[in-house]
């Protein structure tokens, strides 16, 4: 099951899930709540929008060291993963979120192209608790 | 407008100490009245800068220090801005005595800090950005940096030699400052040697969490006058400003920007915050002596030096190469040794920044003295949007 409710679809063709300002149609992520955070639109309304499933890494790191909770280890032997921020050229809009699993800062390249991908952040008893990631996408050689 | 003087300023070494934070303080705030020649008795509002990792005293820091230093019935504010805090606290002083409310405020911060990395407080809040960032993204305030930093190596050419150019010369700065924790010399190699925390940052290239107290005693120009201080440092600008809409660089504790679509003409955050404290004071980048700026980590102190206007965007590793930036050089950054050299005792460290400006343009910094400093201007900024940024001038 997701880790968070309501920020990403599960299915085959996943997306991180924003909502529109129905008045100014800014796109945010999370989604807003209550108001407008556009301090010129005087707008309540939204509707769930999904973000582009693409992006081009804006830049990128790793957490060498386990981080403190809240974060919940996947296991007792720690493995260091990526994070990347990602540019969503629809949106004008950078997203974080860990890189999939496989991948390490060596493989990475600011402007590089991936996509959104779902995966295991961590198993508590019986249940899989999942989360968005970006995974870097092969790009035809120009 | 009538200047607001800095009549004394005081700190408690910062350390790995392990008391009470209210211990620091108090000791920082009777070196601040020591230093200012004042009574405490006369002090009439004690601005508190607030501590989230102390239990209950360290949210109402006014009252708390005004308690152990003695109640008198001064008036009395607790703010928190995160890093921000002294800034907010200094400007909350600032504006009694500029409101003609009181002659004479006393600004504290201090925190004792755990070891490791600064993480939320305990509790589910999956509401909270800063909570849920822990959780979903493991991203610690190290990952916020590093991703500044690769992005400059990607944007500007930098390399990880240049950042560890930054920290070697934060090092020689801090070497003989007393109220440093680090006071070690560090090499290129040594830096690069160091273990990689956040790719592409090393450990000793990311400020530490600290123990530690800063205090300044802030009087009206009349009351300057009356008690005979000669030349007096004078509070020019204090910038808090918040980003503008829309946001789109990404910042702690966040998971996204806004959406930039609608971003022309909008000055980024980071610039926005020295550039209201330049409009206040009628000064510009060229008029300045030194300047304290928050350097995170190594790479951070980068970025700073083209917010405030040293430079335009890129050419901040040419200022570091030029030795501009070093003391001696045309605009030294960091004389102090920066976040470096202390590691971050939040509510005290942007108070810091501002005993360490004082001192310099008293000419009373020792052997990190910058030859004929006037003005010089501070840079910090708190999450979740809080800006500072503080210009003082004989």
């Amino acid at each position: 099951m997701p880790a968070i409710e309501g920020w990403f679809t599960t299915d085959d063709s996943p997306a991180l899930l924003g909502n529109r300002c129905t008045t100014c149609g800014t796109v945010f992520f999370p989604k807003a709540s209550f108001y407008c955070p556009n301090p010129g639109c005087q707008g309540e309304q939204f509707e769930e929008t999904p973000l582009s499933r693409v992006g081009r890494i804006w830049s990128y790191t790793d957490a060498q060291y386990q981080p403190p909770p809240p974060y919940v280890p996947r296991s007792q032997d720690y493995t260091p993963f990526a994070i990347a921020a990602v540019e969503l050229a629809d949106e004008q809009m950078v997203v974080l979120g860990q890189v999939a699993d496989g991948y390490t800062v060596a493989d990475l390249k600011v402007g590089q192209q991936v996509e959104m991908v779902v995966e295991e952040l961590f198993t508590e008893g019986d249940t899989e608790y999942q989360v968005w990631r970006w995974k870097p996408i092969a790009e035809a050689s120009s | 407008m009538t200047d607001v003087v800095v009549a004394g300023v005081g700190m408690h070494p910062w350390g790995k100490w392990g008391r009470n934070f209210v211990e620091y303080g108090i000791v920082a705030a009777r070196a601040a009245l020591a230093d200012a020649g004042i009574d405490y008795r006369d002090v009439q509002f004690v601005s508190g800068a607030d501590t989230v990792r102390n239990g209950y005293p360290g949210y109402v820091a006014g009252a708390t220090f005004a308690q152990a230093l003695g109640w008198t019935g001064a008036r009395v504010a607790s703010s928190y801005a995160a890093c921000a805090s002294g800034a907010t606290a200094l400007e909350i002083a600032r504006a009694e005595i500029l409101a003609g409310r009181c002659d004479v405020a006393l600004v504290v911060g201090a925190d004792t800090t755990a070891k490791g990395f600064l993480a939320p407080n305990a509790g589910d809040r999956p509401d909270d950005p800063d909570w849920l960032r822990f959780r979903l993204l493991g991203a610690t305030n190290p990952t916020y940096f590093a991703l500044y930093a690769r992005r400059r190596m990607a944007l500007h050419g930098a390399t990880e030699r240049d950042f560890a150019e930054v920290r070697a010369k934060n090092a020689r700065h801090g070497l003989g400052n007393p109220n440093a924790r680090y006071r070690k010399a560090f090499s290129v190699d040594d830096i690069l040697a160091s273990p990689m925390v956040a790719d592409p940052l090393r450990l000793v290239e990311i400020c530490a969490t600290s123990d530690g107290g800063a205090a300044v005693v802030l009087v009206s120009d009349a009351y300057a006058k009356r008690i005979g201080i000669s030349n007096p440092v004078r509070v020019r600008a204090v910038s808090t400003v918040t980003p503008a809409f829309p946001q789109t660089i990404i910042e702690m504790p966040h998971f996204a920007t806004d959406s930039g679509v609608t971003s022309d003409g909008v000055t980024p955050f980071k610039d926005s915050i020295a550039k209201a404290a330049y409009e206040e004071a009628g000064l510009g980048p060229e008029d300045l002596s030194l300047a304290e700026v928050y350097d995170l980590s190594s790479a951070l102190e980068l970025d700073w030096y083209e917010h405030i206007g040293l430079c335009k965007a890129g050419e901040a590793e040419r200022l570091l190469h030029d030795g501009d930036t070093t003391i001696g050089g045309r605009i030294p950054v960091n004389p102090s040794g920066g976040l470096a050299c202390f590691g971050e005792a939040v509510p005290a460290q942007a108070l810091a920044q501002v005993c360490e400006v004082a001192w310099q343009l008293r000419g009373q910094a020792g052997d990190r003295q910058v030859e004929g400093a006037r003005v010089g201007l501070t840079a910090n900024q708190g999450l979740f949007g809080h800006g500072s940024s503080v210009i003082l001038s004989l």
